[in-house]
């Protein structure tokens, strides 16, 4: 049939959906709401703007420590790419953090900078930043030596080949790091109201789990997925449309 | 000291020797490209041809040596040489007409200037209506061409091509060939080539210099000269271009095997 | 990089940093930062400890049967998508979903279901780890070479033994990568858990000793997990490289 892949997208909709709704009328647990419970409390909460209040406070550390993660990010990275010594010395730190468990490091960042907002952006940063920096700095680094010796050929300056050959070529790659970026960064904000002091999004979870109100909370992480997915999507596409084809004419096929 | 009035050469090559690390890729090699015309470093691969055209063009260093174009030793990339790459290296998002422009736009030449020439060049090389395409768009002997475009924009003297048709296919490559030919009469420019393919180099060049393997070095200089005018249809069944395609076969034979 | 013309090896600035901590930990800078060398004592110290090694029994049990719960569903349902068309469009947007999504939302959930223990702590980690398995095994299985197909049918190869002798090794290398990834993912997936739920393994550890402020003792923890992390991330890195001198010939 014609439109098949939407349709089975939808099938498969329903049909998780509907376990999610049997599964609560079973019920699974008392703690199991049905999907259309979950969904009539995020209605709720949407047309009475509890939910647009609490992500407002959710985003202010994620769009905040996004903002320091990407200039710091791409500019650490920028140099990593271009000087062998600041590579030497500072990509072993960030490839550390990429495979550490950076997360334990929050209830130190707690003990540092207490519970406000400046511990949150923190988390955000130490998430979103190992990617965005071995990202930016390996893009720099393996611009294919070919276009550059052509700038030199050209008699372009250094910082000529920088700004007019070097960061063009690279931001395909650092755009994807700020993708897996934002991405490691929601999770740290999440994580951070979780953990450190319950406002926005995350005060909701934590408030309707102590009432007992599981179709809120429910409702809440729902949305924070959805919201997660949509907006990665949404970035996906972006990133189609602004590269499409780059990398293709570089090398004879 | 050189002469630095016009001499009859327009690079002078003088003992130059290369070392990759612990690798010896040129060896006290000297060498006389004269002006005009269309000259090229023939040799089997890893004979240091490459090397040897971009320690003239100025992207690599010479282990010790001298070259001299135009009488001034050279020091880095000048304007006086342009570089044609063997795969291209086009900017794959910018479109046909940026890419040509390219060398220019280094220069700080404004806008509406270096388009008209890179138009004039577009049309040059047979790629107008194209200015508006991207290199991924294009096939690769046209993306050839955009490189070729380039190198001319900018006016230099000394065009330095790195085996430029290698990476297209066997019937583009001729038309190319071809299309040189008639570029090289119409421009009053010294052209140097790079290529691994004997009839090639005896189809297009005034002068041929044989270039042997590690540690390269000139084993001899020749100048087809019975058939240089012939029409490119005739060249190839000229009993003198087959005579040197042969010759040369036979001397550099026993390097392959 | 090079010192006096001898190419220094790739993570050597890490003992400079090390170097560094002791320093600024010696000089007692800052309360939160002690001494390198002190961290190591107090590590020795302690790891052989009853609170410790429980915490580590438990991390341990809880790493082992998330990710091998991971494994052992992710890679068959990864095999299955690449092979079956429709399977793999009812189910990719799922794992996508999953993939990008931020788990770390869905511990509440699983806390909630599962209890404050070592289950919820489990699922959380197999979580954490299932999706890129499943999209790796998938990948792998979808960019097996039809020529091999083909060769095994020309060959009259039965079922099993085109896919034990064929397939599973033309997939092998992206399994593993996809393992690898999924290992790093549990990690963090292990520890998050144990930290939102805090009242087993290292996130109680976690939490005693900053609620004491032993800073040395917090620090020791710390490193003994990222060092466990890096560990097993580089050994599965070196498994990989074992297969993968054929992986970019196939």
């Amino acid at each position: 049939m014609k439109n098949r892949p939407l349709f089975l997208k939808i099938l498969s909709g329903v049909l998780i959906f509907g376990a999610w709704e049997v599964a609560g009328q079973i019920p699974v647990s008392f703690a199991f709401p049905t999907f259309l419970d979950s969904m009539a409390a995020l209605w709720v909460m949407t047309v009475d703007g509890t939910i647009f209040v609490a992500y407002a406070e959710t985003l202010k550390p994620l769009v905040v420590g996004v903002l320091i993660s990407a200039f710091l990010g791409i500019g650490i990275g920028v140099w990593i790419g271009l000087s062998r010594k600041f590579d030497w010395l500072v990509s072993p730190l960030f490839i550390v953090m990429q495979s550490a468990p950076l997360a334990a490091l929050i209830p130190l960042l707690v003990m540092v900078y207490g519970i406000g907002l400046t511990s949150k952006v923190f988390v955000v940063c130490i998430m979103a930043m190992p990617v965005i920096v071995l990202n930016t700095g390996g893009a720099v680094r393996n611009t294919p030596a070919s276009i550059v010796e052509m700038g030199n050929s050209f008699l372009g300056s250094r910082l000529q080949v920088i700004m007019k050959i070097i960061m063009p070529s690279a931001s395909p790659i650092i755009f994807v790091g700020l993708r897996l970026g934002i991405s490691a960064g929601f999770i740290g904000a999440i994580l951070a109201e979780l953990k450190i002091t319950p406002t926005g999004v995350g005060d909701i979870i934590t408030y309707s789990r102590s009432i007992a109100d599981y179709p809120a909370m429910y409702a809440a992480i729902f949305s924070i997925i959805l919201l997660a997915v949509l907006f990665l999507n949404v970035l996906e596409r972006i990133e189609t449309v602004l590269f499409k084809g780059i990398n293709k004419g570089l090398v004879p096929d | 000291m050189h002469d630095k009035t016009q001499s009859p050469n327009a690079v002078e090559v003088r003992n130059v020797c290369k070392y990759y690390d612990q690798v010896e890729a040129l060896r006290d090699m000297s060498l006389d490209i004269p002006r005009g015309g269309l000259t090229s470093m023939l040799g089997p691969s890893g004979c240091g041809k490459t090397t040897l055209l971009k320690i003239i063009a100025g992207l690599l260093p010479a282990t010790s040596g001298e070259v001299f174009v135009n009488g001034e030793a050279v020091t880095g990339p000048g304007p006086e040489r342009a570089f044609v790459f063997q795969d291209f290296a086009l900017l794959p998002w910018a479109s046909v007409m940026r890419n040509v422009a390219f060398g220019l736009e280094l220069r700080g030449v404004a806008k509406s200037e270096r388009e008209a020439i890179a138009e004039k060049c577009i049309a040059d090389v047979g790629l107008n209506g194209f200015e508006n395409s991207f290199p991924h768009q294009l096939s690769g002997g046209m993306r050839q061409r955009v490189g070729l475009a380039r190198a001319l924009s900018v006016d230099a003297e000394l065009l330095l091509m790195d085996e430029p048709f290698s990476a297209v296919d066997e019937q583009t490559r001729r038309k190319f060939q071809e299309d040189l030919l008639n570029l090289v009469k119409s421009q009053n420019r010294t052209f140097l080539f790079v290529t691994h393919s004997i009839e090639e180099a005896v189809y297009v060049s005034d002068q041929i210099a044989l270039l042997l393997p590690r540690p390269s070095r000139v084993s001899e200089i020749i100048q087809p000269s019975g058939f240089r005018d012939k029409d490119p249809d005739s060249i190839r069944r000229d009993s003198e271009y087959l005579d040197i395609v042969d010759d040369i076969w036979k001397s550099l034979r026993s390097y392959v095997e | 990089m090079k010192l006096f013309g001898y190419e220094l090896p790739a993570a050597s600035s890490l003992l400079l940093w090390g170097l560094l901590w002791e320093i600024v930990g010696q000089l007692e800078l800052t309360f939160f930062v002690p001494a390198l060398s002190e961290i190591f004592a107090t590590l020795v110290e302690i790891s052989t400890t009853k609170p410790f090694l429980k915490a580590l029994k438990e991390t341990g049990q809880a790493f082992a049967l998330g990710t091998s719960s991971a494994i052992l569903i992710g890679i068959p349902v990864g095999i299955l998508m690449g092979i079956n068309k429709l399977l793999d469009e009812m189910l990719l947007p799922w794992v996508n979903v999953f993939l990008s999504a931020p788990l770390t939302a869905l511990v509440p959930v699983l806390m909630v279901l599962f209890g404050f223990g070592l289950k919820a702590i489990v699922i959380t980690t197999a979580l954490f780890a299932i999706w890129v398995i499943i999209l790796n095994a998938r990948a792998g299985v979808k960019q097996i070479n039809p020529s091999l197909v083909e060769m095994a049918n020309s060959f009259g190869a039965n079922s099993w033994d085109a896919f034990s002798k064929i397939y599973f090794w033309a997939a092998l290398p992206e399994i593993l990568s996809g393992v690898r990834i999924g290992f790093i993912r549990a990690v963090k997936g292990v520890i998050i858990g144990q930290l939102l739920i805090s009242i087993v393994g290292f996130g109680a550890l976690f939490e005693l000793y900053s609620a004491q402020f032993l800073m040395k003792h917090f620090w020791a923890v710390l490193l003994v997990l990222f060092a466990m992390a890096f560990t097993i991330s580089e050994f599965l890195g070196m498994l990989e490289r074992k297969v993968s001198y054929y992986a970019a010939s196939r």
